[in-house]
């Protein structure tokens, strides 16, 4: 079909519409909360300190790889790391869950809104009259999800180690550990909990689960797979929000624990 | 009784357009669609409007409401801001007709370009198949779908892109995944998705699930899952190696 023009004028141009709700509303705020979360967690990633309380790691920084840490998996920096760029252990694994979101079905649609007016919002004019989307370099590569989300299930089993070593907490006075339960121990739990939510509920998931099938009865596996996974994709929105929310917190809890600002109390 | 302000676009193909100002009454229960009715009536008795079934099921009095792609026939007067004008125009991804009328033709072009359901052989000897309800649950979903062509409408590959010529649009991503995930499908329409129909420049809006009056989780449940497909196909190389190696 030729390019349709009608009688009707072009609502070409950022922001023209005929829209008379605050359609502006939730694509600002996508706007300041990933921009504040990307500037929050960058930050904290070259901080390469005060990620660790006892028993507790922060999620921005496990697994520590390298690191002056007793959480280091391989011990200290390595020796081949360049002198001239800073060092956190940190950058050697936020890039893989920074990867896994900035891929995720959900996020695409909203930053592609939120950060590139593509568009702003629904029947809301483009800034833009190019537009080439996912079918072409550089978006096209956002087909690589699904390796991402193979690394991010690897994250959920390491941040659920974790949560359960935030539970043994050292006796100052025997030095032996005991089973505990602390402010931070909920933190750390809480966080695995919901990123799992937001793991098993992507897309990509969804279909590697049961969703390429197109006949899944006969597999009770599968189906329940499938069934669970589409469970929590219905809600992928709010755990893909909560989870985000819930990382940077658990990363300030730790610091502030860690810098004394906080204390961590123990329930159990 | 209260009485409303209408803007609705006037004008037909090929001749500039303008909004023009209409008054009428306003009783409780009344939807967009009985307005213009009234108007009509009233006032604009050559004001060109589709219409059917005014029960939300045959998708013809598609329009722009308040700048929202909706049905006519499912907007009540009583949700709609009271402080303005309330503004009616056409879809505006179609060519004009006349008025509030769009020409939709082209989706209907599209459709014969999607291949047909090819059924597996019968499995039973009277020709009949067999299928699990569990199979099926899956694109009864997409059966939904009135072609009432709102979905199509706030697309802004369609809409303010103009890419009819390399992209099929929500409407038929729905109606490919009905075909492509029905258990007795053995048609591959994968290459035809990628290439010619453009599945690729979706980017995920979800506009069209916000628009469609049947609830159809469109970005979700339809063009998601065929975003998928095409990756295992064309962008996975190692379910590539899996499928070459298993069979499967």
């Amino acid at each position: 079909m030729p390019t349709v023009a009608g009688a009707l004028p072009e609502q070409q141009g950022f922001g023209v519409t005929r829209r008379r709700d605050n359609w502006w509303v939730v694509p600002a705020a996508t706007f300041a909360v990933l921009s504040g979360f990307i500037v929050y967690s960058t930050w904290a990633a070259f901080q390469n300190a005060h990620y660790e309380f006892g028993n507790y790691l922060s999620p921005m920084y496990s697994p520590v790889l390298f690191g002056d840490s007793h959480h280091a998996w391989f011990g200290g920096k390595p020796s081949i790391w360049p002198a001239f760029l800073p060092w956190s252990p940190a950058l050697l694994i936020l890039w893989a869950p920074a990867g896994f979101r900035l891929t995720c079905y959900y996020y695409r649609g909203s930053y592609y809104k939120a950060f590139w007016a593509s568009p702003v919002n629904c029947t809301v004019g483009k800034p833009w009259r190019t537009y080439r989307g996912e079918n072409s370099l550089p978006l096209i590569l956002q087909n690589v999800h699904r390796y991402f989300l193979y690394l991010a299930v690897a994250f959920i089993g390491i941040l659920s180690w974790d949560a359960w070593m935030a539970m043994w907490f050292v006796d100052p006075a025997t030095g032996t550990e005991q089973f505990g339960v602390g402010v931070g121990t909920l933190v750390l739990t809480t966080n695995v909990i919901l990123l799992g939510g937001y793991t098993f509920g992507c897309h990509s998931f969804r279909h590697l689960a049961g969703g390429f099938l197109n006949r899944i009865s006969g597999k009770p596996a599968r189906q329940c797979a499938y069934s669970c996974s589409s469970w929590l994709n219905v809600r992928h929105m709010k755990f893909a929000w909560t989870s985000l929310f819930w990382v940077a917190f658990s990363d300030v809890y730790v610091r502030l624990c860690s810098m004394g600002i906080w204390t961590d109390y123990r329930i159990l | 009784m209260a009485s409303r302000t209408f803007r609705i676009w006037r004008g037909e193909q090929g001749a500039d357009g303008q909004f023009a100002e209409y008054t009428t009454d306003i009783t409780e229960g009344m939807v967009v669609l009985d307005a213009v009715h009234q108007i009509q009536a009233e006032s604009a008795g050559d004001l060109a409007v589709r219409w059917n079934c005014k029960a939300g099921k045959c998708g013809s009095c598609s329009a722009e409401v308040n700048g929202n792609p909706r049905l006519m026939c499912m907007t009540r007067m009583s949700d709609l801001p009271e402080d303005r004008p309330v503004t009616i125009e056409p879809m505006r991804t179609f060519p004009l007709l006349k008025d509030l009328v769009t020409d939709v033709s082209w989706n209907f072009e599209v459709k014969k370009r999607i291949k047909k359901f090819k059924p597996r052989a019968p499995d039973a000897a009277d020709g009949t198949w067999r299928m699990d309800q569990r199979d099926v649950d899956r694109v009864q979903e997409f059966r939904k779908c009135i072609e009432c062509f709102l979905c199509q409408d706030v697309c802004h590959v369609l809409r303010d892109s103009h890419k009819h010529d390399e992209f099929v649009g929500p409407r038929f991503f729905v109606h490919a995944a009905a075909l492509e995930m029905h258990p007795l499908d053995t048609e591959d329409r994968l290459e035809e998705l990628k290439e010619a129909q453009g599945v690729g420049y979706c980017n995920i809006t979800k506009c069209c699930t916000k628009v469609c009056p049947e609830h159809i989780t469109i970005t979700d449940n339809a063009i998601i899952p065929l975003k998928e497909r095409v990756v295992d196909r064309f962008y996975d190389p190692v379910r590539n190696l899996f499928r070459i190696v298993t069979g499967r």
